[in-house]
């Protein structure tokens, strides 16, 4: 096992910057998820651990040793890849114990091996069988078992379970947490999916077009996304946003907008100066922090019903306000389903975001720091 | 019901044409079989009376015609040599690695051998040949073969490797693999059946071709069966039938061998990455 560091970091492809100026520190034993939109640059970022590209610029380390420019073989890592890359001429067994194999073990050894892994990954059966003759779920445990077969400093996952169906997704995700917990591997995990990341990362580092806007635990992300993009990226469905005038008097702010009734808002003191007078801010809420409004909530905000979604344990209300503007709530009692016309909707003021115009989320009061 | 009438008179015409045509394309290939066991064979189809080997029997005893099939069979598996070797180290050096403009150069190779191994450029090959002192030569032959096939090989396998996802050898470099390694333990057996066809296919090109071989080589006991078959040609230039059925069939049979081997060993399939 073995901590990883970035050290300004730059991959270009030609005159494209894919992997802009990273500063990345992941410790001993961390399960790192790498978020964000299709494009952004995880891949690459992940390919550069393991050796698979060279950056541009900047230093890659794994533990005390500068991995910069070393061959991918020699860094004690193991890889899975998003489409498995499963040798179509071998057998599971053989596919399963090829790290073995290159390392010179003798075959009763390497099979014994293979055997014991594929038994924990309840693939023990089909070791005879050819990769083209088993399932997409069988043949991505199969790629993790080769990825286990020998003992690695670091764990690297390129969107693993993407081409898995919801319901054996599910399954893998809960296994790759049990199998975190039970090894205390260090692992990268590339993903554009937030829940996996809130599922299964100790840090979640939130990318965007080759940058890093976010790296802090799961549930910092999703109680204080840093910027307007990690806020619509984190959540399902995303944060509530909408573009509010601010007024800033006394470090309170006033925010109003159409169908928006907001009680005035404590904000750091560093905030509202910067601030300074008229702004205009984004309001951000979660659609779990919307209830139905039955009067003496602190704010509320109300529009035209457009959509009345059941899930079963819950049901998203969306609604529509006269300039187009849609916001969602998840509400998990049965009235919904009696909502007609114009809908209210209140919220808490400690679950309110805000958001300077660059997008930047704003400190608020009653947070430290 | 006019309406399946026309439909059913129009399968019926359908049918009969395509079997005429059928027979038209059947009738040399039965002639092929049965010509070379029938000791009074001419140009017109006969079921042989008696059936006989004698031809077989006459065209044994010419030695230079055996020789002939002796001296294809090394060109061809020499020059399939060098064409399998040359172009699969080749084209997958063109498929994975980084080199600026490497579709460009593919496209240029291209380009030349249909002009190298065209009769245009026969008189600079000549030259060149000569020049090295390669004149007579089994080498000769096979080199010049290997260079005018190559470039078509490597565009025919770097289009199948550039369809193998490069992850199979990226994980075997990640599980420890040296490059070298990776490319036999992982890369080479996907390749295999693109080599196969490959392979196949210059065979094919370097055992019917006449004019590379009549013209590097001087001395009759080198010249290939293709050059070769002319000795069952009279003086005046008409074909001895009977002799030449014969040949024929036996000059066809390594083809037909290599096509059953690997059909029953490969299957002529093509198996790319593994979708999910
Ligand atoms: N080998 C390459 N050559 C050129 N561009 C590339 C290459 N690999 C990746 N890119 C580009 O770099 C960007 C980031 O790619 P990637 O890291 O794969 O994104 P992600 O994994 O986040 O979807 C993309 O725009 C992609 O087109
Ligand atoms: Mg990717």
């Amino acid at each position: 096992m073995a901590s990883i560091r970035f050290d300004r970091v730059t991959k270009k492809f030609g005159e494209f910057t894919a992997v802009s100026d990273l500063d990345l520190e992941m410790g001993d034993g961390e399960f790192i998820c790498l978020l964000g939109p299709s494009g952004c640059g995880k891949t690459t970022t992940l390919r550069m651990i393991a050796g698979l590209e060279t950056p541009t610029s900047g230093r890659v380390h794994i533990g005390e040793r500068d991995v910069t420019f070393m061959h991918p073989k020699d860094r004690r890592i193991s890889m899975v890849f998003q489409d498995y890359a499963l040798y179509p001429h071998m057998n599971l067994a053989d596919n399963i114990a090829y790290p073995l194999k290159v390392r010179g073990e003798s075959e009763t050894k390497r099979h014994a091996r293979a055997r014991e892994v594929a038994d924990v990954l309840k693939i023990g059966h089909l070791l005879e069988r050819m990769p083209s003759q088993i399932s997409g779920g069988q043949q991505q445990r199969t790629s993790l078992a080769r990825a286990l077969v020998y003992p690695s400093d670091v764990y690297l996952f390129d969107e693993p379970l993407s081409n898995l169906d919801a319901k054996l997704r599910l399954e893998a995700r809960g296994f790759l947490n049990h199998l975190q917990r039970d090894m205390g591997m260090t692992a990268v995990y590339v993903t554009h999916d937030q829940a996996e990341a809130m599922a299964l990362a100790t840090r979640i580092a939130v990318m965007d077009a080759g940058k890093v806007v976010q790296y802090a635990p799961p549930l910092e992300v999703y109680r204080r996304p840093a910027t307007t993009f990690v806020a619509n990226f984190v959540g399902n469905p995303p944060m509530n946003l909408l573009p509010v005038e601010a007024m800033v008097a006394d470090g309170n702010v006033q925010l109003k907008a159409e169908g928006l009734s907001a009680a005035p808002l404590p904000v750091s003191r560093a905030a509202a100066r910067a601030l300074d007078g008229n702004t205009k801010l984004t309001l951000g809420v979660r659609p779990e922090h919307l209830t139905i409004a039955r009067g003496g909530e602190e704010n509320t905000i109300s529009g035209a019903l457009f959509a009345n979604e059941n899930m079963g344990p819950e049901t998203l209300v969306t609604l529509e306000r006269d300039d187009a503007a849609r916001f969602t709530a998840r509400i998990f009692t049965d009235e919904s389903l009696a909502l007609r016309g114009t809908v209210k909707l209140g919220f808490a003021s400690e679950h309110v975001h805000l958001f300077d115009p660059g997008g930047t989320r704003l400190p608020m009061d009653h947070e430290s720091a | 019901m006019t309406r399946y009438l026309n439909l059913y008179f129009t399968r019926i015409g359908f049918s009969v044409l395509t079997a005429l045509v059928g027979v038209l394309f059947a009738l040399p290939l039965v002639w092929f079989i049965f010509a070379p066991f029938n000791p009074r064979a001419e140009m017109g189809l006969a079921i042989p009376d008696p059936f006989s080997l004698s031809n077989f029997e006459t065209v044994f005893g010419n030695r230079f015609a055996l020789r002939g099939l002796w001296n294809s069979l090394v060109q061809s598996v020499g020059g399939v040599i060098l064409v399998g070797a040359g172009a699969t180290l080749a084209s997958y050096a063109l498929s994975r690695s980084p080199i600026p403009g490497k579709n460009v150069i593919t496209y240029i190779l291209l380009l030349f051998s249909s002009v190298v191994s065209g009769s245009a450029a026969m008189v600079p090959i000549f030259l060149i040949v000569n020049g090295i002192g390669l004149i007579d030569t089994q080498i000769a032959v096979i080199l010049v073969f290997a260079g005018g096939l190559l470039p078509t090989a490597m565009f025919i396998l770097r289009d199948f490797i550039d369809s193998i996802p490069k992850s199979y050898e990226e994980s075997a470099m990640v599980a420890g693999a040296s490059p070298v390694q990776a490319f036999f333990d992982v890369a080479l057996p996907v390749i295999r059946p693109g080599i196969v066809v490959v392979v196949v296919w210059a065979f094919v090109n370097i055992w019917g071709s006449f004019l590379i071989p009549f013209i590097l080589l001087r001395s009759s006991e080198k010249m290939p069966a293709a050059v070769a078959i002319y000795s069952f040609y009279s003086e005046a230039g008409t074909p001895i039938v009977t002799l030449l059925a014969a040949y024929s069939l036996l000059y066809s049979l390594p083809v037909i061998i290599l096509y059953l081997f690997v059909s029953w060993k490969f299957g002529f399939r093509f198996f790319g990455g593994i979708k999910a």
